[in-house]
């Protein structure tokens, strides 16, 4: 977007109103400098931004020779002889500078001043310099960062100068995933966070879905970061277990409704949790951290806070009509991996409810089962092979009895129970019921 | 939102980036990659050397924590603008210099004219940015929204005098932009 007079700049006569001449426009375009002041001496190369420059003091001393102001062009109309202008004082013409390079005075105003420009040299001096700063206005055009950028120049950093204290590789997709959320919530407006969004997951055999807004998903986000927050020592409000209870909890315990305030405190999370597990080093990469009613290791607890910020990003992403990748292909390739290792015990899990066929050969721990091929493809894709019978079975290609092949999105759109098991899978083959089973204990590992 | 104060903000970030803090690199990155991007995209008008200018900027602290003298420069944001105002005009002047080359025209005075004029937007854009929100707001109502100053005094709920005062100390902060003097050092 630009401003109103970006390229144009003389347009600005007002047209007459009540037998009021038109008024030649003070403002200048964007691109006029011919009229710069040579630069002064350098004051004091340090001194830098407004903050130090003692604007008004300025006004004083016009530098000799400085150049009245461009005496009006005729307007086009004979103008009727100017009603005689109020006799203002000194310092309210002075005053009224600003308000005059910016066209924002009276037709009475703007003649007064001008007549007053021309016989008070301090205030025609001033009034040039303000007529060029107008020129300097132009509307921020605040350009989407490439998302990749960010990647690249922290690499770069890293190459000149390698880190003493690094963030660990494990947390690298919660570091690029929260960053890329945040640039997404800089850049959208206050009634964008009160925007409608409908969180969805499975639960056994069909989807569910809970609403929301944008501020409460950041709110859901915030409330389960906080598992693993607790999990290595640090502040954490709420003392539900679980991911639903602790959203629940924190949804009841804000004010309502959450606003964009939220994103400070999500945001000061994420990064205590990169820097508290930098500074912890390697042996904390295990560390157990609690779901409630299961638990994972803090690298792939991290790895799971990774996925879930990028679902929920896209469904924010969704919401405002924003557009939204994918993370890159290696952060991908571990969240597909962390599902696939997941999906031999939420197999188990659903056998023991009943929801899938009972185990047909069971092997000893750690030897080779009965396995399904997950073949993903696309960025981050790869080749997993499921065990079916047992978590404590190796999955391997020799027992092979199924092939299911689907996009990296699509398996991660599956995982987080965003599209139904029987829509997912583009290639299917061999053992339909191990097919399915495996489809649905996929959307099982969605939750709220 | 953050809820540190700048200048703590500032010496506590000087310390972690010192200290080799990679976590702190990152939280820097996502406080002033647009500001060093917009700038070094304000005076180069190209994506590509905007990024290159993004690199070089962030490698340039991330080397150097230490040259940061909040005495010296203000605020870390103030600092950092400012590298990357001399970082993208080192940047234009190379590249212009090498156009002109090989078109084999155009005199130094053009050349030093374009880089002055883009330095200049650029340090305008950071004014305009950093100045106080009421003077920001009052310029935004009379030259974006094209409201008078009676229009902008009730818009904004002040007085009359203060809308003026407002619109001329904000234009004056903003003057002080083509007063400076051009610094395209590298870095």
């Amino acid at each position: 977007m630009t401003g109103p007079l970006d390229g144009g700049g003389h347009d600005d006569g007002r047209e007459d109103v009540g037998g009021v001449p038109r008024i030649p426009s003070p403002r200048r375009a964007a691109d006029d400098y011919e009229a710069l002041p040579a630069p002064e001496t350098p004051a004091e190369a340090s001194a830098e931004g407004p903050a130090e420059a003692s604007a008004e003091g300025r006004a004083e001393g016009p530098p000799p020779g400085c150049p009245p102001p461009e005496a009006s062009p005729p307007a086009s109309t004979p103008a009727p002889p100017p009603s005689s202008p109020p006799a203002l004082p000194h310092k309210v013409l002075q005053s009224l500078l600003g308000a005059w390079a910016l066209s924002a005075c009276s037709p009475e105003e703007t003649t007064a001043v001008e007549d007053h420009l021309t016989e008070c040299a301090p205030c025609a001096e001033e009034a040039l310099r303000l007529r060029d700063a107008v020129g300097l206005l132009h509307h921020e055009r605040d350009l989407d960062l490439d998302p990749l950028l960010r990647s690249r120049v922290l690499e770069n950093c890293l190459g000149r100068r390698p880190a003493r204290i690094p963030v660990p590789e494990w947390a690298g997709p919660y570091d690029a995933e929260t960053a890329r959320l945040d640039a997404l919530l800089r850049d959208i407006g206050d009634a964008e966070w009160h925007a409608p969004v409908r969180l969805k997951w499975f639960q056994g055999e069909r989807p569910v879905s809970r609403r929301t807004t944008v501020a409460g998903v950041i709110g859901h986000l915030l409330a389960v970061d906080g598992l693993v927050a607790t999990a290595i020592g640090l502040d954490d409000p709420l003392s539900a277990k679980t991911p639903a209870e602790r959203t629940e909890a924190y949804w009841k315990g804000v004010d309502h409704p959450p606003t964009r305030a939220v994103r400070g405190p999500w945001r000061d999370q994420t990064h205590a949790l990169i820097r508290t597990v930098s500074f912890a080093g390697r042996g904390v990469a295990e560390l157990s951290v609690s779901y409630g009613d299961f638990a994972l290791p803090l690298r792939d607890a991290l790895l799971d806070r990774a996925f879930e910020c990028w679902v929920h990003a896209d469904d924010i992403a969704n919401a405002v009509a924003y557009p939204y990748e994918p993370p890159s292909g290696a952060h991908l390739h571990g969240m597909i991996d962390l599902a696939a290792r997941l999906l031999p015990a939420a197999l188990a899990d659903r056998r023991r409810a009943g929801l899938a066929a009972p185990a047909r050969a069971l092997v000893t721990a750690g030897s080779p089962g009965r396995s399904l091929h997950l073949e993903v493809e696309g960025s981050g894709g790869g080749d997993w092979y499921i065990a079916l019978d047992s978590p404590a079975a190796v999955g391997s290609p020799d027992r092979k009895v199924a092939q299911v092949a689907l996009d990296s999105v699509e398996f991660c759109q599956l995982v987080a129970g965003h599209i139904a098991p029987e829509e997912a899978a583009a290639g299917q083959d061999g053992d339909r019921e191990a097919i399915r089973d495996v489809l649905f204990a996929a959307a099982s590992l969605s939750r709220l | 939102m953050a809820k540190d104060t700048p200048p703590r903000w500032d010496r506590k970030m000087q310390q972690r980036l010192a200290r080799g803090e990679a976590a702190a690199l990152g939280e820097l990155y996502d406080r002033f990659a647009s500001l060093v991007h917009n700038t070094a995209h304000r005076v180069l008008d190209d994506d590509s050397a905007a990024d290159q200018v993004t690199r070089e900027v962030f490698g340039y602290v991330w080397e150097n924590p230490d040259a940061y003298d909040p005495r010296r420069e203000g605020s870390m944001r103030s600092w950092i603008a400012k590298l990357t105002r001399r970082q993208a005009v080192h940047r234009l002047r190379q590249a212009e210099a090498k156009a002109y080359a090989a078109r084999g025209g155009g005199s130094t005075e053009e050349l030093e004219q374009k880089v002055r004029r883009a330095a200049v937007s650029a340090r305008a854009d950071f004014i305009v940015q950093s100045m106080p929100a009421p003077l920001r707001a009052a310029l935004e109502l009379a030259y974006f929204q094209r409201r008078d100053y009676r229009q902008t005094a009730a818009d904004l709920g002040v007085t009359e005098d203060e809308a003026r005062r407002r619109l001329r100390l904000g234009l004056q902060l903003l003057s002080t932009a083509n007063t400076r003097p051009l610094d395209g050092r590298a870095l």
